[in-house]
């Protein structure tokens, strides 16, 4: 994924919280795979920004399938490979653990070469190669700016659901902001650690960005509770 | 809504939370950028649909964009089809003549039409050869709507070349792209919810309609729109309708336009002919209000071509809240999500036991057409489309003030 600038930069860690969301370009990539090997190899070339877009990036597209495979690699060894074995330990790639695009590509290269030593045979042929995209972020302001945390909880609530991508997946994932946007601010500005704790923990990869951010709104309720009650 | 069309707020209670106010802000850093968009025709075909509904929009949020539609000598209809059938991979006579006469109007219209704007965007084959008049300045995008990925070998050497003078292509599917020298981005097609194929339908009016149609609301309805030609495979669909038929009670519609020779119809009429639950409709020439009329009295849909483009009468089932049951032909895969939104079949005793599968658990019929009209709320409508149209045009432009000509 690459991006353009269309806004000043992201907004850094530091009050107000600027919401931004972001749209997306879509650009195919020329390396195309055919087979397993094919795939080890052009996993290994292809810039970090396609891994980034078929695994972390997988939100933006995801179908609403609760047990929909993580990335684009594992749902394409099942449905075109019909390699299940192979899908499953593709799936098994955590970004989310891994914290780092680079991370992801080494446990992909790694995960098909043991399993490409266990074949027996000859890599299986598929219908659909695997086809390599990238995309191009383009961040937008959503106008949505918060000081406090029922400011950041009114915001969230009516954001496009983009701007939780951009601040929680983009920003951990591909530009490794630690623990995302949204958990540094209520840190480092508001002062709530704990808080800050429970969101950075929210795994982005549990459903789809409205469940991540229903997630969100629940711990942040829960916390403006706690704030009414003390 | 006003007697011009819908503007981009009367989207604002359909398409997803806080989406308009996104594209708003996104138009405003993209105001005064000028954009024309080319195409053959101002009637009928897939970029014309679109481009009804993007053109006024992007003009009231502040993008002054043009539509300019070709002017063809008597022949170049001719020419045209026959160019557009070869791309598409159906083997056309495609003589040196009629690319003569391709090149030559295009060449014509690349005079007469107002084309210097931040953004060129020519729409499919007739178009193409547009670019070889471009001047500097301004980026050049050609949009392909249909299936790229076998043309004829012979038209597609031809007009090849042309494809890599433009800054960038853009494809519905990756799996409709050729192979390019130049930049190639995926855009997925739409369809608008306030249409009149898609709106929403009191049942009063449904039933009415339903009534003018001759399709009686007596029994579940399987419904499938498209041509009557093979490639429809409208008797594959009887024959799935056939196998569901000895288990549950249920009526199948085939509905499309009247088609120019008799060919499948006279069969699709012959088996009709002998079962009372199987209803042919013909459809008017602007059949919109009636697709929707069927689409919304459907229990199940079905859409089983064995070839198609995007196939967008799938995501338009699906806004209506109905389980699609679809081929894995085309861009249909892309847009059923199977087993959540419906299935993908690859026979005609798959769509059956899939049929038969959902008669028999009704409450999936409902929680699954729940679920597809969700999933084309978030990636099909066209709201998502002119959020792609305006982040390509920022992307292939520059930043806000990096590329904006004559400032």
């Amino acid at each position: 994924m690459t991006i353009d600038r269309l806004d000043s930069p992201a907004a850094p860690a530091h009050p107000p919280f600027v919401f931004q969301g972001c749209v997306h370009v879509c650009e195919m990539m020329p390396q195309e795979a055919h087979d397993t090997r094919e795939l080890l190899e052009s996993i290994k070339q292809v810039p970090a920004e396609s891994i980034f877009c078929h695994t972390s990036a997988l939100l933006v597209h995801r179908a609403p399938q609760p047990d929909a495979y993580p990335n684009d690699f594992a749902l394409w060894a099942d449905l075109e490979l019909h390699d299940r074995r192979l899908a499953e330990r593709l799936a098994a790639v955590d970004p989310f653990r891994l914290g780092s695009i680079e991370g992801v590509r080494a446990e992909l290269v790694s995960t098909v070469e043991q399993h490409l030593q266990q074949l027996s045979g000859p890599p299986p042929h598929v219908g659909e190669p695997f086809r390599f995209l990238l995309y191009h972020v383009v961040p937008v302001q959503t106008g949505h700016e918060a000081r406090t945390l029922r400011e950041f909880r009114d915001a969230l609530t009516e954001v496009d659901v983009s701007t939780l991508f951009f601040h929680i997946v983009d920003a951990r994932y591909r530009l490794g902001r630690g623990r995302g946007d949204f958990a540094e601010w209520m840190d480092t500005v508001l002062g709530r650690p704990e808080l800050a704790e429970l969101l950075g923990h929210i795994d982005p990869y549990a459903g789809t960005l409205e469940r991540v951010r229903d997630r969100h709104l629940i711990a942040l309720n829960r916390a403006l509770e706690e704030d009414g009650r003390a | 809504m006003n007697g011009t069309g819908p503007k981009l707020d009367d989207y604002r209670a359909v398409a997803p939370r806080g989406s308009v106010d996104f594209l708003l802000r996104i138009a405003d850093r993209l105001r005064g950028r000028r954009v024309v968009q080319v195409s053959v025709s101002r009637y009928g075909g897939a970029p014309v649909e679109i481009l009804n509904r993007i053109v006024p929009i992007l003009n009231d949020l502040g993008i002054e964009t043009s539509w300019e539609v070709l002017l063809g000598g008597t022949d170049f209809d001719a020419t045209v089809g026959a160019v557009s059938k070869g791309l598409a991979g159906v083997e056309q006579v495609v003589t040196e003549v009629m690319l003569a006469r391709l090149h030559a109007t295009c060449a014509s219209n690349a005079r007469r039409l107002p084309l210097d704007a931040d953004l060129v965007v020519t729409h499919d084959a007739p178009t193409l050869l547009l670019v070889d008049g471009r001047s500097p300045g301004g980026r050049w995008l050609w949009r392909y709507h249909g299936d790229l990925s076998s043309p004829q070998p012979q038209v597609w050497n031809a007009l090849r070349p042309f494809v890599d003078k433009y800054d960038a292509a853009v494809f519905s599917a990756p799996r409709f792209a050729a192979p390019l020298a130049t930049r190639r981005f995926v855009v997925a097609p739409s369809i608008d919810p306030l249409s009149e194929r898609n709106r929403d339908m009191a049942r009063s009016e449904q039933s009415r309609r339903l009534e003018r149609l001759g399709v009686p609301a007596d029994k579940p309805i399987l419904l499938q729109v498209g041509p009557f030609d093979r490639l429809r495979d409208p008797l594959g669909v009887i024959n799935a309708y056939r196998l569901v038929k000895m288990h549950y009670d249920v009526r199948l519609v085939l509905a499309g336009p009247s088609p120019a020779s008799g060919g499948v119809l006279m069969e699709v009429q012959e088996a009709a002919s002998h079962d009372p639950d199987i209803t042919v409709v013909l459809l008017p020439p602007d059949p919109q209000t009636d697709l929707n009329t069927l689409e919304r009295a459907a229990t199940i849909v079905l859409q089983k071509p064995l070839f198609t483009d995007f196939g967008g009468d799938v995501a338009a089932a699906m806004w209506k809240g109905k389980p699609v049951i679809g081929s894995v032909a085309g861009g249909i895969p892309s847009q059923i999500v199977s087993t959540v939104t419906g299935y993908a079949v690859e026979t005609v005793e798959g769509a059956g036991f899939r049929i038969r599968h959902l008669l028999g658990n009704p409450e999936l019929i409902g929680r699954m057409g729940a679920a597809g009209r969700e999933h084309i709320r978030r990636n099909f409508l066209i709201t998502r489309h002119l959020g792609d149209y305006l982040a390509l045009l920022a992307h292939l432009t520059g930043g806000p003030e990096g590329s904006r000509r004559g400032t």
